[in-house]
């Protein structure tokens, strides 16, 4: 019990004075721990404005649309009765139907080929449903699953998924989270490196205090521990200061998207960093101080020994 | 307490700089190592401290074969061994009180017990008054005395000195030695690596006298 109390004591002390080591020489450290905070404020960055994108592309209704081509003989109370049960579905928010006429009107106006469809003798165009799915449903398989059992009707001649440009802009995202993953590698190596390479420093300008502290029974255990506290504490305060860089950034950003979403009738608004996004932040820059204080300390601390 | 059988040790390179060397020093004993410098004294002193391993041989310190100790138990046999240095080896940026704890903290000692001990060690080498100062505001004599209160302040039931009144006046020099004495009269066993010869011979403790490596006073089956 007291052994254990003892050894709580002793991490406290030493959790403490590397903290009161740190405050004592505030800007050598700074430099240290700004290296940290804006090398992981940008790969975080980029999560939350891909994070917002993703927001926004889901507040898109009708990101995705299904064509229903009905048979040529398809009356149009029949359209419109189909039109109405499609209606009653959860997972739709918008049903339209186009006659033939409609289409047929449609075409002539858009087309430029008018006479030419003035030789023709049948209108040759089908009734069609375009069905909207409901944002909630709005996913590659959902809409794949809906457009399987719509396309199973009797009425339906041909259902036909238009999702081309979502499908374009879920695997730029993918792109984007890929890249997010490669930067925030790179970059947490070179913190990895950073944190070692002070700590490095540190182990050399105390060499003489570490052989003092062999020759009279220290162990490596001992000798290590400033360190690693040291790392956390860079960790930590790295991981503060890119939070806070996260933040003000979407703050500046806020007012300018405010003022663009107003203009497209819309009242998104910025999301930042949620707690969970925050603790990890946090919790993995603590990982990297500890892990780059490791890395110099068992490198270098066993080729300190007192002659 | 300590026991030297047949150690032999060479570096790489060089010939012996020890020669089957035998010895031993009892508690409560204490001893001077002599001989030219290059004779074996640091080499000798480093085998106790397991700072370096004998090439053959045995070395026995607190019954306990050195040669047996894993790496990671150096650091626990250390503490048992109070050793003082000629350059003192204290931390510059540490008060006199933090440089006598250290090998307490070390330990892991309670807070609570590190001032009574400290204080203690430090009234021992009349220095109780001096305890907030940095070493660097100390004479050399008084810095050596901060040693050797570190060295004793966790009561090691052996103590090394490596020249440690080198660089002392002879008045200090008596002052630095009778506190060995001290400590040998409580029980400790001392081993004293020095030069000045006619301090040793005044003081009459056993001699253990080094030339080229070899052992040629002082030791098991060696007639003086």
């Amino acid at each position: 019990m007291t052994r254990l109390k003892v050894y709580i004591a002793r991490h406290l002390q030493v959790f403490f004075s590397t903290l009161g080591e740190l405050v004592r020489a505030p800007f050598s450290n700074m430099m240290t721990i700004a290296v940290i905070g804006i090398a992981l404020a940008l790969p975080t960055g980029l999560h939350v404005l891909l994070q917002n994108v993703q927001q926004v592309s889901a507040q898109w209704d009708g990101a995705a649309q299904i064509s229903l081509f009905l048979h040529q003989q398809t009356t149009d109370k029949q359209v419109e009765q189909l039109a109405g049960l499609i209606r009653k579905r959860q997972d739709v928010s918008t049903v339209t139907s186009i006659t033939r006429e409609a289409a047929l009107e449609e075409f002539r106006q858009n087309s430029g080929f008018g006479e030419a469809l003035d030789a023709l003798e049948d209108n040759p165009f089908p009734p069609v449903i375009v069905v909207y799915p409901t944002s909630e449903a709005d996913n590659i398989e959902s809409v794949q699953a809906m457009l399987k059992m719509l396309g199973e009707r009797p009425e339906v001649e041909h259902a036909q998924l238009d999702m081309q440009w979502l499908k374009r802009l879920y695997t730029i995202m993918d792109i984007g989270r890929r890249g997010i993953w490669v930067l925030a590698t790179l970059l947490s190596i070179s913190v990895l490196l950073v944190v070692g390479n002070t700590i490095r420093l540190a182990i050399e300008s105390r060499r003489e205090e570490i052989e003092i502290i062999k020759l009279i029974g220290g162990t490596n255990a001992f000798i290590r521990r400033p360190f690693l506290y040291t790392g956390f504490w860079y960790g930590l305060t790295g991981g503060v200061i890119s939070w806070l860089l996260i933040t003000t950034s979407l703050w500046l950003l806020g007012g300018p998207v405010n003022r663009l979403a107003t203009l497209y009738d819309s009242h998104y608004a910025l999301a930042g960093l949620d707690l969970a996004a925050s603790l990890g932040l946090l919790g993995a820059s603590i990982l990297l101080g500890l892990g780059g204080s490791w890395l110099a300390v068992t490198r270098h601390l066993h080729a300190i020994e007192p002659q | 307490m300590i026991e030297f059988h047949n150690v032999s040790k060479r570096y790489p390179g060089c010939q012996d700089a020890l020669s089957n060397v035998n010895f031993h020093i009892d508690s409560g004993q204490m001893a001077f190592l002599t001989g030219h410098s290059g004779a074996g004294k640091s080499t000798l002193l480093k085998l106790i401290a397991l700072l370096i391993r004998p090439t053959t041989g045995q070395v026995i310190v607190n019954n306990e074969n050195l040669g047996r100790v894993s790496k990671r138990r150096i650091p626990y046999v250390r503490r048992n061994i109070g050793i003082i240095f000629q350059d003192h080896k204290l931390l510059f940026d540490r008060t006199v009180f933090d440089n006598v704890a250290l090998p307490l903290v070390i330990q892991g000692m309670p807070h609570r017990d590190i001032g009574k001990r400290v204080r203690a060690a430090l009234d021992k080498v009349g220095l109780l008054e001096k305890e907030k100062s940095l070493p660097i505001t100390l004479s050399g004599g008084q810095q050596q005395r901060v040693g050797i209160a570190r060295a004793v302040v966790n009561k090691p039931p052996i103590i090394l000195a490596d020249e440690p009144t080198g660089n002392l006046d002879p008045d200090l020099s008596r002052e630095i030695m009778s506190l060995f004495e001290q400590f040998q009269q409580v029980g400790v066993s001392v081993l004293i690596a020095s030069h000045d010869l006619e301090l040793i011979r005044r003081m009459g403790h056993g001699v253990l006298t080094l030339s080229g490596g070899r052992l040629i006073a002082g030791g098991d089956g060696v007639t003086p």
